[in-house]
């Protein structure tokens, strides 16, 4: 009777749960609300340059950036969709009591984890993807414009989403669901302004603060996930140009080393989500 | 099956300084309806939860159905329904008996005959395709029941089973145990209700302070009788002499006298003694000592209310 893993029916029932979270909801709303105003001011733009006899490389140059722009946005919408989606996952359904019929199955309590995790998983992939395509196909119908380089920059932005989504969950396994979402967006955030250093400091070639800023960055890693997306998006060409925004041209790119961290610093953080969650008392 | 469903040594909870279960040493035969009595604070939830490895205990030792705590081939024979059940709310009540019968690795056509049965058994058949979250508190604690007898459970846990029922609600889930104890399920429950357990269980057990004080056989008449008659006269001689039909004789007043006695059978013997001696007798009426007095008794008068 036990041969099926039950970890489908939790992945089921947390995507069942979660199309009908009003979080979703608003997410998707600021999503298609996103795209609307990108599509409208990308067409804009290059219809004005062309009007203004920019050249054609200037012109890509610009609607690279444009673009990458463009998934910033889609960057921060997710991030705080991975953190508030499951702030209250674990930590709602043991307040209400509804964990209590469930862990009392003949399940392991890390299907449970895994379930809700895979579950949370495949609704960000789900968001990012749907997202990231608004931002291509907007791009290619207002302007014509033809992202390239963009596959492996979602696999990065998809593991950054990934890491803050499994903190979201592992928070959950102890703290309460307010405490749970402070501490999502204060991981985020010290990741924010850890990368806002950390460029600082390669722009202005201040070693210390650059290496502030790595440091933060092993602690949490999010943001250097990011500049590694937005690096990877952009043509070769343009990878040794600095001028523009910090958080689309990276002064200070993190290397390969930061991405396998960023890979064990969330298999780590899932595997003390598990102990922690089979250790507490429903 | 284990004689035994579930056993218990010296099981302990504590939760930081706080001891939750200080010493719970329980036996429950398999079969039989259990009820665990004890006033708020005595730790029945949590003994509960340790017995299906929702908490894990501080100390002591525990199996149930032969094998130890938090098994989860055991579990699979389980059935729990949690006090103040709740469940995501816009499920559906056959959503929801789906979602749990999966997750006892239930599939197909026996889980749909299944949750059919069950739908009717609790009387939910009507509502069974609408939310949840537009259920009364009744329909929500049916609900549950049938979620913790999906998989036909050789031991189903009742941690207060009619908790928001009305009288009909109540005479179901009475039903359902009487089935359940007649089809040899292990029945534990719980509950603040006395005249409910006293009606279903078999055997209870008074706990207080996470220690199990008292134990009590409810079905047939171990408890004996407090037999009360007024008779004339009410000498020394008559009350010496009723001491050998019982115990505790005492004069309560003109001519009333109250005893215990083991059972009905004595009645007639007490009755025939008195007439032999010329004693007249006006009344003589044996009285069960209800649960809800045995709880008081037991329970000590230094218990406050919860």
């Amino acid at each position: 009777m036990m041969a099926m893993s039950p970890i489908p029916t939790i992945v089921h029932l947390t995507i069942q749960e979660a199309r009908r979270r009003r979080v979703l909801a608003a997410g998707l709303l600021g999503g298609c609300a996103f795209l609307a105003v990108f599509g409208v001011a990308i067409g804009f733009a290059h219809a004005d340059m062309v009007r203004s006899g920019t050249s054609f490389v200037e012109r890509q140059a610009f609607l690279t950036l444009f673009t990458i722009a463009g998934f910033y946005a889609i960057n921060f919408l997710s991030v705080l969709l991975a953190v508030l989606l499951p702030v209250d996952a674990l930590s709602g359904e043991i307040d209400s009591g509804v964990m209590q019929t469930v862990a009392s199955k003949p399940i392991r309590r890390a299907d449970i984890v895994l379930g809700k995790w895979i579950g949370y998983l495949i609704i960000m992939a789900a968001y990012v993807g749907l997202l990231s395509a608004g931002v291509l196909v907007a791009g290619r119908l207002a302007a014509g414009y033809v992202q390239l380089y963009v596959a492996r920059g979602l696999a990065l932005m998809l593991l950054e989403i990934a890491l803050l989504l499994t903190v979201s969950i592992a928070g959950g396994t102890r703290l309460s669901t307010v405490a749970n979402g402070i501490l999502g967006l204060g991981f985020y955030g010290m990741a924010f302004i850890g990368g806002i250093v950390e460029q600082i400091g390669g722009l202005a070639g201040v070693p210390s603060a650059r290496t502030i800023g790595i440091a933060v960055s092993l602690v949490s890693p999010p943001d250097a996930l990011w500049r590694m997306a937005a690096y990877h998006m952009q043509p070769s060409i343009m990878r040794g140009f600095v001028e523009g925004p910090p958080f689309l041209v990276s002064a200070s790119v993190p290397n390969a080393l930061m991405l396998w961290w960023a890979i064990g610093f969330m298999a780590l953080t899932l595997a003390w989500a598990v102990r922690s969650f089979q250790r507490r008392a429903l | 099956m284990s004689e035994t469903a579930i056993a218990t040594r010296g099981l302990q909870k504590r939760f930081g300084p706080t001891l939750a279960v200080a010493d719970l040493s329980l036996s429950v035969r398999a079969g039989e309806a259990f009820g665990f009595l004890g006033p708020n604070g005595a730790g029945k939830t949590t003994s509960i939860k340790m017995l299906l490895a929702l908490v894990e205990p501080s100390g002591g030792t525990g199996t149930v159905l032969g094998a130890p705590l938090g098994d989860r081939a055991v579990r699979a024979r389980i059935g729990f329904l949690p006090e103040h059940f709740r469940f995501h709310e816009y499920l559906t009540a056959r959503e929801l008996l789906r979602f749990h019968g999966r997750l006892y690795g239930l599939r197909g056509l026996p889980l749909d005959a299944r949750i059919e049965d069950l739908l009717v058994r609790v009387d939910m058949l009507d509502a069974a395709d609408r939310p949840l979250r537009g259920y009364s508190k009744g329909m929500l604690q049916r609900t549950g029941l049938a979620q913790a007898l999906i998989n036909d459970p050789a031991l189903v846990f009742l941690d207060e089973p009619t908790s928001g029922l009305d009288p009909l609600g109540r005479l179901l889930v009475r039903d359902i145990v009487s089935e359940l104890r007649a089809r040899g399920t292990t029945v534990f429950v719980n509950s603040h209700l006395l005249g409910e357990v006293e009606a279903t269980c078999d055997r209870v057990a008074f706990v207080k302070q996470g220690r199990v004080i008292h134990e009590l056989a409810l079905a047939g008449a171990p408890a004996g009788l407090e037999l009360e008659m007024r008779v004339r006269p009410v000498d020394v001689e008559v009350v010496e002499g009723l001491g050998r039909f019982g115990t505790s004789v005492t004069v309560v007043g003109d001519n009333c006298v109250r005893m215990r006695v083991s059972g009905e059978h004595v009645i007639p013997d007490i009755a025939r003694w008195l007439v032999e001696r010329g004693v007249s007798v006006f009344a003589l009426q044996g009285r069960r000592k209800s649960l809800e007095e045995w709880f008081v008794e037991v329970m000590g008068t230094d218990q406050r209310p919860g």
